[in-house]
């Protein structure tokens, strides 16, 4: 299990922030989506998926 | 190609919290090509895989020019095209350039910092209300300052112009004016705000988001001057209308209110599924989009130059949730589009999220008896506006 943000996609919306907050935040830089833990335990997982379905850019992705 | 249908593109509704008439049934059964009043033909789009499709496949360009629009009697484009700083008409790099220094000022973090003085603005507001007495009018009590007071403030806009910027915004979204007229209120508040952006720029601060847009990124004062007047007409308008608009399902639906009011720590869950619900409700047509490819969207190809409206009634479609047409407050959160999506998505949602979630929460603890004092049906509504809403709440509790 890895998530990724493509920073090339990512607007900085914070969709991924409020889906998942353990596991997302923003660069106080650009207010681009950070992941601060890639391999997130099962009991994160809904949040990430739900972070990926949201996210306006499609910029959050999980390899499972 | 198939005939054009003339679209029921207009705001005449049978109940003012309904779609308007007809246009569910015209545009339910996948893209179908509609007649604006202008005369321009686009498709119109809204199922939610459609939406989504046409809101985030670059394919689609934002960029304007000759759309179908409904905003002037003479059907007239008000806006240039090249207007500098015109974010909602780039796409791409150019797009992104301008973006993401805002998105950066609305970051969730800086969203949660400001709760405390949101709920103290609503808090002094209900004071107010409750100190004068029933009836009251819930638009110009609460709905309408709140989000005006907090852009001015998120911005840096010194409070002495505020009544300025309120009054003007208003007339800048007004769809019946010339463009002679929109270009006039845009001078006037352009004219304000230049010097304001000057002096944050000589001062070199990034306090607040004039001055971090003036000293923290490479725009032009041009780019400058019509990014504050879009935030500031963007947060005057679309908050206050919907906190009315959500209050007024409320009231027809007391069973959800009810859900509400047993369980307020929970608003942020209910702000969701009432965004959800009214923008679907409010449907109509909205985004323009154009092909800049041919494109196949629901089944139906979509030709390289053709213009593409999303419907948000989207968000009234079973593949987004079950029993989609129906408000349920008990639902959790799902991906609506309420505010869009895609890279123009509503930059400023996070900050509409927390006015619209202590705005909601708070009125209905301090006035647990809320109601309205006219029934929901007799208001007057403001259908002159490109943004939907009504005019008047008057309440009793």
């Amino acid at each position: 299990m890895t998530v990724r943000i493509d920073q090339d996609r990512c607007i900085g919306s914070g969709q991924c922030v409020l889906a998942a907050p353990d596991v997302f935040d923003q660069s106080d830089d650009d207010g681009t989506g950070l992941v601060l833990s890639a391999e997130p335990s099962a009991g994160l997982l809904p949040g990430v998926r739900h972070a990926v379905e949201r996210c306006p850019a499609q910029a959050v992705t999980l390899e499972e | 190609m198939t005939e054009a249908a003339v679209c029921p593109v207009h705001q005449e509704r049978d109940h003012p919290l309904h779609p308007p008439v007809g246009f569910p049934e015209a545009v339910g059964d996948g893209p179908v090509r509609m007649l604006w009043p202008n005369s321009v033909e686009a498709w119109i789009v809204s199922s939610y895989a459609g939406v989504r499709q046409v809101l985030s496949d670059p394919r689609f360009s934002t960029r304007k020019g000759g759309q179908p629009e409904m905003r002037t009697d003479a059907g007239e484009t008000v806006l240039d095209p090249d207007q500098p700083g015109n974010i909602n008409g780039i796409d791409g790099p150019e797009h992104m350039r301008l973006r993401r220094p805002l998105s950066r000022g609305f970051m969730v973090k800086r969203m949660n910092e400001l709760r405390p003085r949101i709920q103290q603005i609503v808090d002094e507001h209900l004071d107010v209300m409750e100190a004068k007495g029933a009836p009251a009018d819930l638009v110009t009590s609460l709905c309408l300052p709140l989000p005006s007071l907090v852009i001015a403030e998120l911005l840096g806009v010194p409070p002495e112009h505020q009544e300025l910027f309120q009054a003007t915004a208003g007339d800048l979204f007004g769809k019946n004016g010339s463009k002679d007229e929109y270009l006039a209120h845009a001078t006037r508040l352009a004219e304000v705000l230049a010097p304001i952006v000057a002096e944050k720029k000589a001062a070199g601060t990034n306090d607040d988001m004039i001055g971090l847009m003036a000293n923290d990124t490479d725009f032009s004062m041009d780019e400058l001057i019509f990014l504050c007047i879009g935030l500031l007409a963007a947060g005057h308008e679309t908050t206050s209308n919907f906190l009315g608009l959500f209050t007024l399902h409320l009231f027809e639906k007391p069973d959800q209110l009810a859900i509400l009011q047993r369980d307020p720590s929970r608003a942020d869950v209910v702000v969701e599924e009432l965004l959800r619900y009214t923008v679907g409700q409010l449907g109509g047509s909205g985004l323009i989009r154009r092909a800049t490819e041919d494109v196949e969207v629901d089944g139906v190809l979509i030709r390289a130059g053709e213009w593409v409206s999303v419907s948000l009634m989207a968000n009234l479609d079973e593949a987004l949730c079950p029993r989609a047409e129906e408000l349920d407050l008990e639902r959790d959160a799902v991906s609506h589009l309420g505010f869009g999506f895609g890279p123009h998505q509503c930059l400023g949602a996070n900050l509409a999220r927390a006015e619209l979630q202590i705005g909601l929460r708070s009125l209905f603890e301090r006035f647990p008896g809320l109601r309205p004092a006219v029934p929901v049906t007799e208001l007057r509504y403001r259908n002159d506006m490109i943004t939907y809403g009504a005019a008047e709440i008057p309440v009793v509790w």
